[in-house]
């Protein structure tokens, strides 16, 4: 509370992204968690609600005639632009939402102050919902190749990596610890995916700190061990997936990479995918000129990661080939190379349940990474937008293959930035524990899983061809699309105005309640003469709600999101029901304002 | 001529043929009049049967005593036939490069198609303008159908018949035919139900350097404003293009002369620079090089999206100043055959509803395009693998049917056809055994007797087997006018043409069964539950009936 210098601005307008021209109205309130932006004049009563810990960046520019303008951006992609009509107020404003959007201290992160009706025992309840050692033995493990080491139960050998780790079962503790000093910050060669069916794994480490010339035994016996954990296999693939030249300069710092001669029978690789801050650059650049085109790297940079894995995807499944993936940390690259390589190998990641994996516990810096805490500016990189994008992209070469749709990531993707839940706070299990997270914060994935209705994609089937096995996406540039949905997710006027998804799900849910008249009948014909069934059986399926919500976001927000989201009054109305969309903004020419005003729209038919 | 004489080796044995997303086939390639076969002579191997119209242009390659050829179709597919001899090879070569640049008329396949199949209604008599009008009749009585261009010479790219102003006369409308580029003198392209506007289409104003003016010309498109109402007249040229245009006797309607209409200029680029797009567009989707930078800018280079959204921009503009604005609009660029059907036919498709029907759309297609002379033979002759010099050629109907795309796409729920009608009329527009697309105009089309020699493509279209493969099973009616965005990051680019022959369709034709599964299985039960009901309410009256002595 402290820190708002003031708690309500009067006769704030809030400018149309599009059509600057169109702007609201109304008062801004500054509270302890959210900037709420409530319309004057507008029939209905319109609210816009931003978390603070959405804003990514709050820009104050010059004072004009008509007032002062403060341009807030969130991570969500949404962009407000408000005019203050006082200097003064902008410059509190500015200052108190500055501080606001930038805890400095995790306690004051909104997820501690987050607190929907649940009693304390559902609460502790939605933590369990995941269990990490479940996945484990999904795979079948342990078993006799692998087993669960103790080695880091109290995060002794690597601070950054979770207690419970798997490594193969001729791996001693000497051979671990060995490995682990020869390794970036401990983080020694360790499983993540393994196939039950060829035995084939996928391990994930830290580059090595081999120097010029360094070598360890224990870290090369760690490599053999991995090795004959796959007993169909004599060689192995140690993939680096950085480009060359930076895994070359890093030999100069005494870090490096693998040696193929003093490892036995390992393929050595490197990928090329740019680090943290080219992606961030990357980003910048596409958000900068609004949709991709050939300036705008973003796209350039997730082919790579797709072709990596989808390369050694096919060697895990395949060939039945081992592969240990590593970076220069082993928490932003390897983490999305193993993860995409889990989607495209194994159907269980595809599925609602199985795409909701502790992400965190290999120590992905969250809080770094999406800049949680006032931090580092250097520090924060999409790292998992492009994982959500690579799964974005995939889906849209596979229909019919996940369980889930695009509305579900972009869900995760909000609540990965909003600090909502616990489940992205910190950067690794330790700091997670030492937080309290599972004590006193909610969980996504059990908020999530209630309201899995809306995140259902109607084209999955268990038993479809595309959902079993490996998948093969394309990785011609042509194939990449501009994900609409979550870049411009707040541009109204840009999205498709009939979702045939929504449609289908409809219909669906029609087809469920005929069903089960159908079955109710079989059961008991006498059921039907009573007539119980009928009034329901007669009421037409309202798909309109489907067509005229063009925002798949907004389409229904249920009580836990919508705090996070705006939602405006115009969307769910449709303003303009008259021509079946909600909103013609974005075409511009003669909107609403030009038939008022006829002098101006030959200015909007050039600028449209 | 003999199409003989052509063909210098009619067969070959042991060619093999390499063709997108199929097994490679060896078989017997032979050569007739129209069609270059490749046979295996084997059951469940597909047999390849190319029109010579299709082929846009081919390679011939040499390694050894092999010869290879690379042939590349209008439908963007691109073939390869490795064929086993220098001289056989060079004779194919020669011979289908003649064949397929055959620029006869009535030599072209239409003419010896027969039917296999029964024609329920002759698609020559489906759209004609005379019915339209009918049509129009139970509307308003504001028009009538003028018969002044009967023997096409007032215009010779209209058909006999078109819809005037009631008020104007035939003398008129052949004093106002000598002011506007080749006689297209202002006719009604579409009337607006809801508020009686109109669309008109025609020609430039041939006002020239010192001004000329036409006072019939002013007459007749005023006669189409309510009292009071101004008009907009939609330009499709940029300003200056506009104005360059007075030099060549061409020009625009002055605001002196033309007081109740407001002009718009709107660029629409012409024919050549459109030609080029394309060409640049498919040789970036053939760019081998996979390279994302490359890709992206060879894409933004080929300027096609751009011109996809200039076109509909205009499109939502003329249709927005009749439905919003309530105000008639008349549309026209240079000649009135190609930007201008562009954008009358795109603002239809928004306005209309009965056009985003399979059958409004033949007719829209019938009436803004094929009887609105837009010169389909000139304009199609070669798509985008011509190396020869662009003479007539441009993608101006491949542009309307992708921007109809784009809207389909954003609203997947309210058009009747799909994505494969939309491709199905864009390969018969470039190749095709039906007459429907031959000629440049109605003049042309009666000269040859198009109607009685050839069979329409319509006539194939509109039999239940076919209208069923083409109808989106998502569609339910949608009676508004529904407005496209035109945000760059709202159009795509067209898979089902540009990335037919680049990347498989497979998981795409799934995802549409699968589709097409969940929406019969719901109407099945749907049907089983109302044959339930049914049953029940008889056996609620005759319980009725035998209570009640």
């Amino acid at each position: 509370m402290e820190h708002i210098r003031l708690p309500k601005v009067e006769k704030v307008r809030l400018l149309d992204r599009v059509s600057p021209r169109r702007s609201r109205v109304g008062t801004l309130y500054l509270t302890a968690t959210h900037t709420i932006f409530v319309e004057n004049e507008a029939a209905v009563r319109s609210e816009t609600w931003v978390l603070h810990s959405l804003v990514c960046s709050v820009e104050k520019q010059a004072a004009t005639a008509s007032g002062c303008s403060l341009l807030v951006r969130c991570k969500n992609f949404q962009v407000l632009h408000f005019v203050v009509p006082r200097e003064r107020e902008c410059h509190d404003v500015h200052l108190s939402l500055q501080r606001l959007s930038q805890p400095e201290r995790c306690e004051e992160l909104y997820c501690f102050s987050y607190k929907p009706n649940v009693d304390e025992e559902e609460r502790r309840r939605e933590w369990d919902f995941l269990d990490l050692k479940a996945d484990y033995s999904r795979m079948g493990l342990p078993n006799s190749l692998w087993k669960l080491s103790p080695v880091n139960q109290h995060y002794k050998v690597s601070d950054t990596y979770p207690a419970d780790l798997f490594v193969p079962q001729s791996a001693t503790p000497p051979v671990i610890v060995g490995s682990s000093k020869f390794r970036s910050r401990g983080r020694f060669p360790t499983l993540s995916y393994y196939s039950k069916e060829n035995h084939a794994a996928i391990c994930r480490s830290s580059q090595p700190l081999s120097g010029f010339s360094a070598r360890c035994l224990e870290d090369e016996q760690m490599l053999e061990a991995i090795l004959r954990s796959n007993p169909r296999s004599d060689f192995m693939y140690v993939v680096d997936t950085r480009p060359k030249l930076n895994a070359i300069a890093n030999r100069a710092a005494g870090k490096g990479y693998e040696n193929e001669d003093n490892y036995s029978n390992i393929k050595f690789q490197f990928i090329g995918i740019e680090n943290i801050h080219v992606m961030r650059n990357s980003q910048q650049k596409m958000l900068e000129v609004g949709y991709f085109c050939a300036n705008a790297q973003m796209v350039y940079l997730f082919v790579c990661v797709c072709v990596c894995v989808c390369v050694h995807t096919q060697a895990v499944a395949e060939e039945g080939v081992s592969v240990l993936v590593h970076c220069s940390d082993g928490w932003d690259r390897t983490a999305q190379v193993c993860s995409v390589a889990c989607v495209l190998l194994d159907p269980h990641y595809r599925t609602l349940r199985g795409f909701m994996k502790d992400w965190i516990s290999f120590g992905h810096k969250f809080s770094h990474r999406c800049n949680h805490l006032v931090g580092d500016p250097k520090e924060m990189s999409p790292v998992i937008d492009q994982f959500l994008e690579c799964a974005w992209q995939i889906m849209e070469q596979f229909p019919c293959a996940f369980e889930f749709n695009a509305r579900f990531l972009i869900t995760i993707h909000s609540h990965v930035y909003s600090c909502q839940y616990g489940n992205f706070i910190g950067n690794n299990q330790r700091e997670r524990i030492a937080l309290g997270l599972r004590e006193r914060t909610h969980s996504l994935w059990s908020y999530l899983w209630k309201n899995k209705a809306d995140y259902m994609n109607p084209l999955y089937r268990p038993d479809h061809r595309q959902t079993e096995g490996l998948l093969r996406p394309s990785t011609a540039p042509y194939c990449f699309k501009s994900w609409r949905g979550l870049y411009n997710r707040f541009d109204q006027g840009m999205h498709p105005r009939q979702s045939a998804e929504d449609y289908l799900s409809a219909i669906q849910e029609e087809t469920q309640q005929l069903e089960d008249q159908l079955a109710s009948h079989q059961r008991s014909p006498t059921a039907w003469a009573l007539g119980s069934d009928m009034e329901l059986a007669n009421t037409p399926q309202d798909y309109a709600g489907g067509f005229v919500t063009s925002s798949p976001c907004q389409h229904k927000a249920p009580e836990g999101s919508l705090l996070l989201l705006t939602h405006d009054g115009n969307i769910s109305n449709g303003s303009d029901q008259e021509s079946g969309i909600a909103d013609v903004s974005c075409l511009s020419p003669l909107s609403e304002d030009s038939a008022r005003d006829p002098d101006s729209d030959e200015a909007a038919y050039s600028a449209a | 001529m003999e199409f003989a004489e052509l063909i210098k080796t009619p067969r070959v044995d042991g060619v093999i043929l390499h063709r997108p997303f199929m097994p490679t086939v060896e078989g017997t390639l032979c050569l007739t009049g129209h069609h270059l076969i490749l046979s295996s002579r084997q059951d469940n191997t597909e047999e390849l049967w190319l029109l010579h119209s299709n082929i846009d242009c081919i390679e011939k390659r040499f390694l050894g005593s092999q010869g290879r050829i690379i042939v590349k179709c209008k439908d963007l597919r691109v073939i390869q036939l490795d064929i086993p001899g220098m001289e056989e090879c060079l004779n194919i070569a020669s011979s289908i490069e003649a064949l397929s640049t055959l620029d006869i008329l009535s030599l072209m396949y239409p003419f010896f198609y027969r039917p296999m199949f029964e024609v329920l209604e002759d698609g020559w008599n489906s759209f004609l303008p005379q019915n339209a009008f009918k049509d129009l009749e139970t509307m308003t009585d504001e028009w009538r159908l003028s018969e002044v261009n009967k023997d096409f010479s007032v215009c010779a790219s209209y058909p006999p018949l078109v819809a005037v102003p009631k008020g104007v006369d035939d003398d008129t409308l052949r004093k106002v035919a000598t002011f506007r580029h080749g006689g297209r003198f202002p006719v009604l392209s579409y009337y607006h139900k809801k508020n009686g506007m109109v669309m008109m289409r025609a020609g430039q104003p041939l006002a020239g350097t010192n001004g000329r003016r036409c006072k019939e010309d002013e007459k007749l498109i005023n006669a189409t404003l309510r009292p009071g109402k101004r008009g907009y007249i939609i330009d499709t040229r940029a300003a200056n293009v506009a104005q360059q245009a007075k030099a060549r006797g061409g020009g625009f309607e002055s605001e002196a002369n033309y007081p109740q209409w407001r002009r718009i200029s709107k660029a629409i680029e012409r024919s050549n620079i459109l030609q080029e797009s394309l060409i640049k567009l498919v040789e970036a989707l053939n760019d081998q090089s996979h390279n994302m930078d490359r890709w992206l800018s060879k894409l933004e280079a080929s300027n096609w999206l751009t011109h996809v959204k200039e076109i509909l921009t205009t499109a939502c503009l003329a249709a927005q100043c009749i439905d919003r604005e309530g105000a008639s609009v008349l549309v026209h660029g240079t000649e009135g055959t190609d930007s201008t059907l562009q954008v009358t036919s795109l603002a239809q498709i928004i306005l209309d509803p009965a056009c985003r029907t399979i059958r409004g759309f033949q007719g829209l297609v019938e009436r803004e395009w094929l009887q609105a002379g837009h010169p389909f033979h000139q304009r199609c002759a070669q798509s985008a693998f011509s190396n020869s010099k662009p003479r007539q050629e441009a993608p101006v109907f491949l542009l309307f049917l992708d921007c109809v795309w784009q809207i389909v796409r954003q609203f997947p729920c309210s058009f009747e056809f799909s994505d494969s009608f939309l491709v199905l009329v864009f390969e018969h527009a470039y190749a095709s055994q039906f007459g429907t697309f031959l000629g440049n105009g109605t003049a042309e089309r009666v000269k040859l007797s198009l109607p009685q020699k050839t069979v329409s493509l319509w006539s194939w279209v509109n039999r239940p087997q076919e209208l069923q493969r083409l109808t989106n099973p998502l569609y339910e009616a949608n009676s508004l006018v529904i407005w496209p965005s035109v945000a760059p990051q709202s159009l795509l680019l067209w898979e089902g043409v540009f990335l037919r022959w680049n990347r498989s369709s497979r998981c795409q034709d799934e995802a549409y069964e699968e589709m097409v599964h969940i929406i019969e299985y719901n109407k099945e039960l749907q049907s089983k539950v109302n044959k339930l009901r049914r049953q029940l309410a008889q056996l609620e009256t005759e319980d009725r009936l035998l209570q009640t002595p």
